[in-house]
């Protein structure tokens, strides 16, 4: 990279904040002018699997260790709130928060000696790490075992609980914006050119004296702490945990196919990526998930399989190679 | 304790053979096969129709069955691995994934999602050792998994085109300069790897379910073997399949059944944690 180019990214470094906010305040006005529970509710999911392609987007992007059980973040985070609740009535105002603290602290224990690994073994790491997760809590009574959670039905705000799904959906805008600017902050930080330089290569980068170790920790705590937060969100806003559906393979792949989707270690990517699959997953379980064949999923495999041969790079990539910039 | 040991190391056998053919294609090409498990379970599907409508025993029809899903490993590497080994390495593995939900969908819908098992093959019944007994079914296919592991070991490692396959996985460029192909090694890899897991799978049947999904419960301990092994080791495959149906055993005999998953991939993680590169692997 040129000092120019360097000069004229410092320059124009916070517009994308500015960007967002008009974004999100447009997108917390949506459900004034629209009364359709549907389309709203495709919109959060977009907007928070788009938030959660962002969180992994860290680790798998910026510091290049690909994680395919990040979902396990997810489980801790949303059975931490609605834990929380359920035996003690705190609300998830404190539990959502608490619930991302303790997926940071376990990112930070299993960090040691997972972040070690490279390539495939990190990759598979990552996934025994959901399955321990998905079999402990199968066979953890007192968490609800295999039957999993329902969060208490109600009309309490301070519990953030609500009969309708508009004031989630305001919550998820909320919370995709303050998402979107740590994003923005931390990879244009000092931070965030450890981040890419460790991932470029990892020896010269500690060669020449990044604390390599210390960072990759830090990008996973803070990603699996952000991805725990939106855990706890996704708990408040279904009312009812799993384990299947909180440490699901599934879900995971599907933070890691959005941000391909979108384009890997670009700050838009992610939700790019989202805002195009969602609506079309959503749609197609709409048209055939009532068919018990399970064809949403099979559209969704194909979806993967047509993403990656045919627009590896991401979305991005399209936008690049018109300005003529193709290739990073 | 020794029967449970007994039945741990036969079961080990049998991860180690599904785990065999993913080393060997993850050795070679640099690619994890995420439908791995799938072509298993398609390879005991196909093993259980001729079965059902040809009346074909498994262990005669296994070697068409191994033929039918290593054409199936042709197909994945020629239209789907070979235009994407250039682009990032996440690419091939979602697209595996991918490959393996669509797989594991369409037999939910060709084939619904019972369980069927074979009523009575030709390995039916039990094999007497001193004390306790063990099924046949799971003991034939142990021993055969055994010879099969040995004959891809020698093929790989003591023959000619074994070590044309070696000199592709050091590098790719220089094995191209000595007249190696390395996309026709690499289409023989996939093809090789698919068919030995296609074999596994129809020996399966005469003892396990069949079901759409059975894919992903003997996939994932098929990674886990192959990783914990080390980078595509066909040895250190082998050791890490029987480690994992030992401590299976052992969990599900001293701690409680329902946790010998979880002991597993504890057993894996920390493996990983003293030997990151696996078992065997290259340092």
């Amino acid at each position: 990279m040129t000092t120019q180019t360097l000069d004229t990214r410092t320059r124009r470094r916070h517009w994308p904040v500015l960007a967002a906010a008009v974004i999100a305040v447009l997108l917390a006005l949506v459900p004034m002018a629209l009364k359709d529970a549907f389309t709203l509710q495709v919109l959060l999911l977009a907007i928070m699997f788009g938030a959660l392609g962002a969180c992994w987007n860290l680790v798998g992007g910026f510091l290049g260790r690909v994680s395919f059980g990040h979902g396990v973040f997810i489980g801790t985070g949303a059975y931490t709130t609605l834990l929380l609740l359920h035996y003690w009535k705190i609300t998830p105002l404190l539990g959502i928060p608490l619930g991302g603290l303790i997926s940071a602290l376990l990112a930070w224990l299993v960090g040691g000696p997972t972040l070690r690994l490279s390539g495939h073994y990190f990759a598979m790491a990552t996934i025994a790490l959901l399955q321990i997760g998905l079999l402990l809590f199968i066979n953890w009574d007192w968490a609800g075992g295999a039957t999993g959670l329902e969060a208490p039905i109600g009309d309490a705000a301070w519990k953030l609980l609500f009969r309708s799904k508009v004031p989630y959906y305001w919550i998820a805008v909320l919370l995709a914006f303050l998402t979107f600017c740590a994003t923005h902050f931390l990879v244009h930080s000092r931070t965030g050119f450890y981040w890419r330089a460790i991932n470029g290569d990892e020896a010269a980068a500690r060669s020449l004296g990044v604390p390599a170790d210390r960072y990759k920790m830090l990008a996973f705590v803070i990603s699996a702490g952000m991805t725990g937060v939106w855990g706890g969100f996704f708990a408040m806003y279904v009312g009812f945990i799993d384990p299947d559906s909180m440490f699901s393979l599934t879900t995971s792949v599907q933070m890691v196919l959005v941000s391909i989707l979108g384009g890997v270690g670009t700050l838009v990517g992610p939700w790019l990526g989202a805002a195009v699959l969602l609506p079309l997953s959503e749609g197609t379980r709409v048209m055939l998930g009532s068919s018990g064949l399970g064809l949403d999923l099979l559209v969704f495999g194909l979806a993967i399989l047509l993403v990656t041969l045919f627009l590896p790079g991401g979305l991005v990539t399209l936008w690049r190679r018109r300005r003529g910039t193709a290739g990073r | 304790m020794l029967e449970a040991l007994t039945a741990g190391l036969f079961n080990g056998l049998i991860y180690a053979a599904v785990a065999v053919g993913l080393a060997l294609i993850w050795g070679i090409t640099d690619v994890i096969n995420f439908a791995h498990g799938e072509f298993l379970m398609l390879g005991m599907y196909a093993a259980y129709w001729m079965f059902t409508l040809g009346h074909l025993d498994p262990t005669m029809s296994a070697p068409l069955v191994a033929i039918l899903v290593g054409f199936v490993g042709f197909l994945t590497y020629a239209l789907v691995i070979k235009r994407l080994q250039k682009g990032p390495p996440m690419a091939v593995i979602l697209a595996t994934f991918g490959l393996g939900l669509v797989l594991r969908q369409l037999a939910f819908i060709a084939f619904s999602p019972d369980y069927r098992s074979l009523p009575d093959t030709m390995l039916s019944g039990s094999v007497s050792l001193g004390a306790f007994s063990l099924g046949r079914p799971s003991v034939v296919t142990g021993l055969i998994s055994l010879v099969v592991i040995g004959a891809l070991f020698v093929l790989v490692y003591r023959t000619r085109w074994g070590h044309a396959l070696q000199a592709v996985a050091e590098d790719r460029q220089v094995a191209a300069l000595v007249g190696i192909s390395p996309d026709r090694v690499n289409a023989q890899v996939w093809i090789l790897g698919s068919a030995a897991v296609g074999l596994a799978g129809a020996l399966l049947t005469t003892f396990f379910y069949v079901f759409p999904s059975v894919g992903t419960v003997f996939g994932l301990l098929a990674f886990v073997a192959v990783c914990m092994g080390g980078f595509g080791s066909l040895p250190g495959a082998f050791v890490a399949g029987i480690l994992l149906g030992l401590i299976e055993a052992m969990t599900g005999y001293f701690v409680a059944p329902a946790l010998k998953s979880v002991s597993v991939f504890i057993l894996f993680i920390l493996v990983l944690w003293y030997r990151p590169r696996g078992l065997f692997g290259r340092w």
